[in-house]
């Protein structure tokens, strides 16, 4: 690779073995990439210097500090040294250890004490402790065209996406270096040619709300799987939360880092900008019959309708999401057999209590939680065995992280009335 | 500052040349094919090969404890690639994709050496940590031309994989035909 002055130096030591470690791991990363060079960085979002038991054990000889592990698992060194700051502005994603209900989530204790003790190492270097999957609604969000090196598949096709910020899907040992040294190799989605679309998806269904933008993201993810799609047609102005839903939903049934709403999206004002000098490879249409497909398609593992959880916060709600549902229990309480939980960041959390959305959602027998949630933390209310979401991501995903529950989608609405009658009774209506 | 070649490898000094494609066939009948690529992860491995021509997902498709593919609609389902040359489209799914591949180092559930035709930052820094001898950007899709029990190098250092034929050619997809088999007993 092509090294500038500054990463010759870091390379060759000048800044301490640990920032010399992680410009040794990025060297090896952007060669098997076929990179040629590295940007500068100062948005990070990742999960440095995350421990387990697993790792606890695999380290214990050397004592299994927190400079250990992060020296040589997220550096992948052979040695151990001391870790310094953090150099770029850096965000920690969600974990799967819930702050103050683990117990209630079968989590070991050991794993409680590790992540509390992983979080106190990682604030004392400078990482804001976010612990959410949704950082641009806790306050850490990039801007036009910024290149950032994060991870977490619903945050990284948001900010690409809705921001035109640049980032590729990133992973746990090239943030942790990106970190400490500002630096991500130039690659994929940082670059302009690598940007424009490859499918074109004419929306002949009118697309207005959470459910529907989320049906629409499973259904194009299903179809172009990891390319960029465009979307062209019948749809209203998306707003942050229906592309959030859109997003996690492509990214899940596809793997898509980056998508254009033709007239929304801010590198898409005309279907001539979202291809730039390309050609579209194929043309998919959402219409009525393909919406009651990805509908029946999300609901196929539900069957019986007596409802007992409700999982919300799939990817982390946002203060307006968690308002909403607040309205909807006012004065409600759950049906007896119901446990409903909300996940969001723990800034949202706060915002929510000072507001008084989550009293009025726990006066009805709700639940607020952050950090992760139900999927990341393998966890449901015991004897739970049919869940009621709003999220086709979360949908996709639960039934198969915790085995044996059965599934429904739908609209907020559908599910909270869910959690107050207990039965579903959603429909595409 | 780091060893980076797989524990007990021997580096063939390879002269410095152009490597072409090259089919042989050798006195015992045994057909051997030279696939000239680009190195990711140097050191040389040499084992049995586990094909196919679909993608992985890390995170909720492998379980790096015991180096198995869990992902219940993946051909491999079921399979085991612990020792063997791995060879795959390419990554898909979570970005923990490194991360499990990281763990099966640690937990020796590890492939001898990956094989992959289509980059990403997944399988990128993904292979970087394995630290398994790895080679991509072959002059043919690897996942066609080498077949689960072909008999594989993997030299990371020159770039190249060497492949030989299993003999008697009938049933080399057998553990895809397997995994195939326990679906559909299971149906």
């Amino acid at each position: 690779m092509d090294l500038t002055a500054d990463e010759r130096a870091m390379l060759a030591g000048e800044e301490g073995p640990a920032v010399q470690a992680a410009m040794d791991l990025l060297v090896r990363y952007g060669e098997a990439l076929g990179a040629e060079r590295f940007l500068d960085t100062d948005n990070v979002a990742g999960v440095p210097g995350m421990v387990n038991q697993f790792l606890e054990g695999y380290y214990a000889d050397g004592g299994a500090t927190h400079d250990e592990i992060f020296a040589r698992h997220d550096l992948d060194a052979d040695e151990t040294f001391e870790i310094p700051d953090a150099k770029a502005r850096t965000a920690r994603l969600q974990g799967t250890v819930e702050p103050d209900n683990w117990e209630a989530f079968g989590t070991d204790p050991e794993d409680a004490r590790l992540d509390r003790e992983s979080e106190s190492f990682e604030a004392d270097h400078g990482v804001q402790i976010l612990k959410t999957c949704t950082p641009y609604h806790a306050g850490h969000l990039p801007s036009y065209g910024e290149h950032c090196a994060w991870m977490e598949s619903s945050a990284v096709v948001f900010i690409n996406s809705v921001i035109g910020a640049r980032t590729n899907v990133e992973g746990r040992e090239s943030t942790s270096a990106a970190m400490l040294t500002g630096k991500i190799p130039d690659y994929g989605l940082h670059r302009e040619e690598n940007r424009y679309g490859t499918h074109r998806v004419d929306v002949e269904f009118p697309v207005e709300g959470v459910m529907d933008w989320g049906m629409l993201g499973y259904f194009v993810g299903k179809h172009v799987q990891a390319d960029k799609p465009v979307l062209a047609g019948n749809y209203g102005s998306p707003d942050e939360i229906e592309h959030k839903h859109f997003g996690a939903a492509a990214a899940t049934s596809g793997g898509v880092e980056l998508y254009h709403v033709v007239g929304e999206t801010p590198e898409a004002d005309t279907v001539e900008d979202a291809f730039g000098p390309t050609e579209p490879v194929d043309v998919l249409t959402y219409d009525e019959s393909a919406r009651e497909e990805i509908y029946h398609e999300l609901n196929e593992v539900g069957d019986d309708r007596d409802v007992d959880f409700v999982m919300l916060g799939c990817p982390h709600y946002s203060i307006e999401q968690v308002r909403k549902v607040s309205r909807l229990l006012e004065g409600e309480t759950l049906h007896e057999d119901v446990s409903l939980w909300l996940f969001s960041s723990r800034k949202v959390g706060e915002q929510a209590k000072e507001e008084g959305h989550a009293g009025v959602i726990e006066a009805a027998g709700g639940e607020m939680m952050t950090d992760t949630c139900s999927a990341m933390s393998q966890a449901v209310p015991p004897g739970t065995d049919v869940v009621a979401m709003d999220s086709a991501k979360q949908t996709h995903y639960l039934p198969a992280m915790v085995g044996d529950v059965e599934a429904w989608f739908g609209t907020t609405e559908d599910v909270i009335d869910a959690a107050i009658s207990g039965t579903w009774e959603g429909s595409l209506e | 500052m780091s060893e980076r070649e797989s524990d007990g490898s021997t580096r063939d000094e390879t002269d410095d040349g152009e490597v072409t494609a090259a089919d042989e066939t050798t006195a015992d009948g045994e057909e051997t094919i030279v696939l000239p690529g680009r190195s990711v992860v140097g050191g040389r491995a040499e084992a049995e090969a586990l094909v196919t021509d679909e993608t992985i997902s890390g995170w909720g498709g492998v379980n790096p404890y015991n180096g198995t593919i869990i992902e219940t609609r993946h051909e491999l389902a079921g399979e085991c690639f612990t020792d063997k040359v791995l060879v795959f489209r390419g990554a898909k799914g979570s970005s923990g994709w490194s991360s499990i591949f990281h763990t099966t180092r640690l937990a020796e559930t590890a492939p001898a050496a990956m094989v992959y035709a289509e980059t990403t930052t997944k399988v990128a820094l993904g292979a970087v940590v394995t630290r398994a001898p790895a080679v991509t950007d072959l002059d043919r899709d690897p996942t066609e031309v080498i077949e689960t029990g072909d008999r594989v190098v993997v030299d990371g250092d020159a770039g190249t994989v060497t492949v030989t034929k299993r003999a008697g050619d009938e049933g080399a997809d057998s553990a895809a035909d397997d995994a195939a088999a326990d679906d559909a007993a299971s149906d």
